[in-house]
């Protein structure tokens, strides 16, 4: 199950579900090299030197366009931040046009965010950069799928056999859709769990175990994934209100107390602490959630080294 | 002018007729349909073999499609949209009212068939708004639109808004006996959807529309027509549910009659991932449904729960249809494969014969609209449809009549395709992949 892949076959990174399990062994594997240099104290290798990224947010976004923009300095790219706070679109420049001017510049690659589902799909159709997808809508997030399972592996060694729970918002999440894309192709137990207003159709197709009772999805864990609740989704009336959802699906020292006792907590950020999780959980021994930023710039770093056509001549760093 | 088609097999279920008969045209009406025509009678007709291997029918009547004039002149035009309906092989399209302005008042009405005249190629039936500018408020002049030529009512593109406005529609145009078309969608359930509610979309992250949608408001109609009396014809029926609630609503009384469109059982909801991900030209409301509720749709075509099939024709320019998913348009255009698609997907599978094909593309949607055609008998208006069964036929979107070219069977190769098509006698469409059609010269 540790089969790894030399490259990347596409020019893109638009989602989990295009990788094999040796591709994303790949990319973990090159973090792992990535991870080093940021113990250095010159935290910069010249990899990208030359090269120039495009961060190109449609959405608001701190956590991840910081992580993919330390990550692109520490390899020496040019990179160029582009916030589009749908000022273009409103006034009628569409996606591909955005995107065809932003191409005359020739970047190497372009780091998209965007609040439809499958933007990045019709960007990489349309454009010679590669694009990794920083989320598209309801759909994939897959670099920080990548980072939550590099960071469940350096926390147990495998993925393989876990039994991980993932809890919240599962029908909104782009987040989840990575994760037992990602999870289930590295051979772990997936369970699913999250008010049934919440939950997507035909988890069981992918081998995930659905269920409404929090406390069966934690048990015997090994990892316990919280997810953001948005409060739109309380006013779109999928639940009925943010204290009830604690009092069902919060993730309490109790809850924990279910777990593995070396079972480790995540969540992705930004965290509503009192409606997904409790402040003890969060702050609590099990909490790896600033792990999870820390490792994030590894992962970016090795996705962009891998795309930008890192692994056929030289080796990482 | 006398034409003489010679030779062709003639399916005309209306007159029992399916067999090799000669037909006589005579201006704009059918002469005399025989094994063997006097020849006294043909004197002076041009003669057209059209022989065997061609299947003559009563022309097909397209009961659904969006001309998009006037307002949107830059998707289609009357003119461009009944081209594209004679190189379908449709001899006459009923227009859905959602234009700008609506079709809500005779004005409009007398507009568009102003247009048609001018375009002279297929007859067009404008469908009237149900509602003041399909608001769903309060009732359109109906009676006033159907006085300017107008064959149905609808709010197509919305529902009728509540069940007190189909109950005084169903009620109101029953008193012409005419029907009320409803494009079934609870809105409340369908939300901001832009994809079957289920896996495949689930997995793409796209927002739902979940079959109970238009379920609940099929089961509302029936209710409302068993209450009134009235006839609800339900438009693009989608979802095994549907056809099922249709069924039984015939079984019980119910002034009920339904339509299907050739994407939908044509296609599913699979098809959103492979082989290319996110087309838009996927994307239309009803949504290509579960691969079950495709098969439910084939057998109620089969077993005749379903009447019409109609295109649904949606024509969008490309500007709309090249964007993210769940911005592009909803709908694709279908008046230039929908004959290729039922002969090679119902025929040429063995779902159903050429007969049943004619019911479900003239002789029904005739009937239910209460407009001339579905019938090629002595003295019937001479609107004919030419099909080449065999006809190997590969979709080129570049080149349809239609002004959109939003179709997802682009470069699909297809068995069975339209020879020629006859408005009042008058050939409008002529095949040049099938060379029997030389004996049409245009007029």
């Amino acid at each position: 199950m540790s089969e790894t892949a030399t490259r990347l076959r596409g020019k893109d990174l638009l989602g989990i579900a295009d990788l094999e399990a040796a591709e994303i062994n790949l990319i973990l594997d090159t973090a792992e090299a990535m991870k080093e240099v940021a113990s250095r104290p010159i935290k910069k290798v010249p990899t990208l030197r030359g090269k120039t990224v495009i961060n190109l947010f449609f959405e608001p976004s701190t956590r991840t366009r910081t992580s993919f923009e330390i990550a692109e300095k520490r390899l020496s790219a040019d990179t160029l931040n582009i916030a589009i706070a749908m000022s273009s679109v409103v006034k009628g420049e569409t996606l591909i046009d955005t995107a065809q001017n932003l191409e005359a510049i020739a970047p190497a690659i372009m780091v998209v965010r965007h609040g439809s589902s499958g933007a990045c799909h019709l960007l990489a159709r349309t454009c010679r950069a590669g694009i990794v997808n920083a989320g598209d809508g309801t759909h994939e997030h897959p670099t920080q799928g990548l980072l939550d399972a590099f960071t469940i592996r350096e926390r147990k060694g495998r993925i393989q056999g876990l039994k991980i729970a993932i809890v919240g918002d599962l029908l909104h999440s782009r987040v989840f859709r990575s994760n037992i894309l990602l999870l289930t192709k590295l051979g772990a137990e997936v369970w699913a769990c999250g008010p049934p207003t919440l939950m997507p159709p035909g988890l069981e197709r992918l081998g995930v175990h659905p269920t409404t009772r929090v406390e069966e999805a934690v048990e015997g864990a090994d990892a316990v994934m919280m997810l953001r609740i948005q409060l739109e989704r309380m006013q779109g009336g999928f639940f009925p209100s943010l204290r009830e959802y604690f009092n069902v699906f919060g993730m309490t020292p109790e809850r924990v107390r279910l777990a593995k006792p070396d079972a480790i907590v995540m969540h992705p950020g930004p965290m509503n602490r009192g409606v997904e999780i409790a402040s003890e959980v969060a702050d609590g021994p099990a909490s790896v959630i600033l792990d999870q930023v820390t490792n994030g710039v590894a992962v970016r770093m090795a996705v962009l080294y891998l795309l930008a056509g890192g692994g056929e001549n030289e080796a990482a760093a | 002018m006398k034409r003489l088609l010679k030779g062709a097999r003639v399916v005309d279920p209306a007159s029992g007729v399916d067999g090799i008969r000669d037909v006589l045209i005579d201006g704009d009406r059918i002469a005399l349909v025989g094994t063997s025509i006097p020849a006294a009678a043909a004197a002076g007709a041009v003669i057209v073999e059209l022989g065997p291997s061609l299947v003559v029918c009563p022309g097909f009547v397209d009961m659904h499609v969006h001309l998009r004039e006037p307002g949107y002149e830059h998707k289609e035009t009357v003119a461009t949209g009944t081209a594209a309906a004679v190189a379908g092989g449709f001899t006459a399209v009923a227009c859905m009212p959602n234009t700008n302005p609506v079709n809500d008042n005779a004005s409009v009405t007398r507009f568009i068939l102003k247009q048609a005249s001018a375009a002279n190629l297929a007859r067009v039936y404008p469908i009237g708004a149900v509602s003041h500018g399909s608001n769903g408020e309060y009732l359109a002049e109906i009676a006033d639109m159907r006085e300017a030529g107008c064959v149905a009512f609808s709010d197509d593109g919305r529902p009728v808004a509540t069940a007190l406005l189909m109950r005084r529609a169903l009620e109101y145009a029953g008193m012409f006996g005419m029907p009320v078309i409803d494009h079934c969608e609870d809105r409340s359930l369908a939300g901001e959807g832009v994809a079957h509610e289920g896996f495949h979309a689930a997995q793409l992250g796209l927002r739902g529309i979940p079959s109970a949608a238009e379920d609940v408001m099929v089961d509302r109609d029936i209710v409302l027509a068993l209450a009134t009396g009235g006839h609800a014809h339900i438009a693009h029926l989608s979802t095994a549910g549907a056809v099922r609630s249709v069924r039984e609503g015939k079984a019980r009384g119910a002034r009920v009659t339904c339509e299907v469109t050739p994407h939908h059982f044509v296609l599913a909801d699979e098809s959103l991932r492979e082989p290319l991900v996110y087309d838009t030209n996927l994307k239309m409301n009803p949504p290509l449904r579960g691969g079950s509720d495709r098969d439910a749709l084939i057998t109620g075509i089969r077993d005749g729960s379903i009447d019409v099939i109609a295109t649904d024709h949606a024509p969008h320019h490309a500007d709309d249809k090249r964007v993210e998913f769940d911005r592009a348009s909803f709908g694709i255009v279908g008046l230039e494969t929908a004959v290729s698609l039922g002969l090679d997907r119902l025929v040429h599978a063995g779902i159903i014969g050429l007969g049943r094909f004619v019911e479900l593309l003239s002789v029904n949607p005739a009937r239910i609209l209460g407009v001339p055609g579905g019938r090629i008998a002595a003295g019937d208006t001479a609107d004919i449809t030419i099909l080449a069964p065999d006809l190997a036929v590969t979709v080129s979107a570049a080149a349809f009549r239609s002004r959109a070219r939003n179709t997802p069977f682009d470069g699909w190769t297809l068995r069975g395709g339209v020879a020629a098509t006859l408005v009042g006698g008058r050939p409008v469409f002529a095949n040049p992949g099938v060379p029997q059609t030389s004996g049409f010269e245009r007029s």
